[in-house]
């Protein structure tokens, strides 16, 4: 979707203000928060692109006037009440109205050294033929999904070089919505900072931005 | 009850009401470990995962290696997944890792334009400033004003590479080696090595010696 996350280019946000010796955490509740995401996830059984749709949808004024913690807070949220684990009256009260003795055990302590030490891939190792080949030049599809996109809006309708391939990925652009994997290859593709920004661009820099197949087309 | 929430209550208990994100949050929590969802306890072990043992720390041993090592170099340049999983760094947000290397001649740096993508396994978690949208909306379209706002500023004829990350690659910027470095160990280099020059926001400073 063309949502105010998508900043790549966008004028009027002023200067950048690093904090020195800024901490990890600001507040003791984004603690919480960081930590809620494994067991949250684990739980829900939804994938990383679900939860950053969610946070796409929040709305522009909201998005812009809250926190990347806040963000998540409201990610988790909507996700949990999607999937039916939580109500909105749990959520408001604080309290469980229901409590499934089906559910499965909550990851514990003894599996998260395991699990921050591995993650979780979006690797696949599906045989998918890839569409490009190194030094191809492609043109990035001008298209506008409403749904939830890694194809940011400053490369759309661009023309870019591959620059290597990264491998067969899951696709997140269908991920997100329950769509499948479609697994396919992602690149990155090198674009340089003329096409994108015009003339007054220096001509030696370059961005590179990984894409699917799905994103593009022979240049 | 766990130890961590009777903490959270008496610390605020004397100073001020819960704000709403406050509350927002202890309801969740509270929700989910009745429901059996979650444990606190692991909760805990994440924050303490994060806060304590993963940080920068990580990367600027792998840039260390990497430049006390040709060999580790090559393989890290080419494979930087298995390269860092040599050293034990490997994991959340770090799981298919690019390392891209400055040269006198060439500068990288890193955003994520979408969200906030970040090598958590080898930087930590990601400072605020990173996140923020003016670091992202600016870092595509005029990486020379940001560099120099951040203290770097580049001629010309450095040409300057930007990695927006939006797939699940997580890149990292192996920095140039400063002058003066010559005679020192892993270690000592690995104290030269700041989060800020992994990210492409700091170039290295040659080291002078005698002076502190």
């Amino acid at each position: 979707m063309n949502g105010v996350h998508d900043f790549g280019g966008m004028h009027g946000y002023g200067k950048i203000n690093p904090e020195q010796n800024e901490p990890i955490f600001h507040n003791e509740w984004e603690k919480r928060v960081l930590g809620l995401f494994v067991p949250i996830m684990a739980a829900s059984g939804m994938c990383v692109d679900e939860f950053r749709a969610q946070i796409e949808l929040m709305g522009a004024s909201n998005y812009l006037e809250t926190t990347y913690y806040e963000h998540w807070l409201h990610a988790f949220e909507k996700l949990l009440l999607t999937s039916g684990l939580v109500t909105e009256e749990e959520l408001r009260s604080g309290k469980a109205s229901m409590v499934d003795p089906a559910v499965s055990p909550p990851v514990t302590v003894s599996d998260i050294p395991v699990i921050t030490a591995t993650g979780s891939s979006a690797r696949r190792d599906a045989t998918v033929e890839p569409k490009f080949r190194k030094n191809d030049l492609v043109l990035v599809r001008n298209e506008h999904p409403t749904h939830h996109t890694r194809c940011p809006r400053y490369v759309r309708d661009k023309i870019g070089q591959i620059d290597r391939d990264h491998g067969v990925f899951v696709f997140p652009d269908t991920a997100a919505h329950g769509n499948g994997e479609k697994p396919q290859h992602c690149y990155s593709v090198k674009f340089s900072a003329r096409e994108l920004w015009g003339d007054k661009a220096p001509e030696s820099d370059s961005i590179y931005v990984d894409l699917w197949d799905d994103h593009l087309i022979l240049g | 009850m766990s130890d961590h929430e009777s903490d959270h209550e008496h610390h605020h208990a004397n100073s001020r009401p819960l704000s709403e994100v406050e509350l927002r949050v202890k309801a969740l929590e509270q929700v989910l470990t009745e429901k059996g969802l979650v444990d606190p306890d692991a909760v805990d072990a994440i924050i303490e995962t994060y806060e304590e043992k993963v940080g920068p720390r990580n990367g600027s041993r792998v840039v260390a290696r990497a430049w006390s090592d040709p060999e580790y170099k090559e393989r890290l340049l080419k494979d930087g997944t298995s390269a860092i999983a040599e050293l034990g760094y490997s994991g959340i947000q770090g799981e298919d890792m690019v390392v891209i290397e400055n040269t006198p001649d060439v500068h990288n740096l890193l955003v994520c334009t979408l969200c906030s993508c970040y090598p958590w396994p080898t930087l930590g978690l990601p400072p605020v400033w990173y996140k923020s949208a003016p670091y992202r909306s600016r870092a595509v379209s005029e990486p020379r004003k940001v560099l120099e706002e951040f203290g770097v500023s580049l001629p010309t004829t450095t040409e300057i590479r930007v990695w927006d990350s939006t797939a699940e690659l997580r890149y990292m910027v192996l920095p140039e080696r400063p002058s003066g470095t010559e005679d020192m160990d892993e270690e000592a280099l690995a104290d030269l090595i700041t989060r800020d020059s992994m990210i492409g926001v700091e170039r290295l400073k040659p080291i002078v010696k005698g002076a502190s």
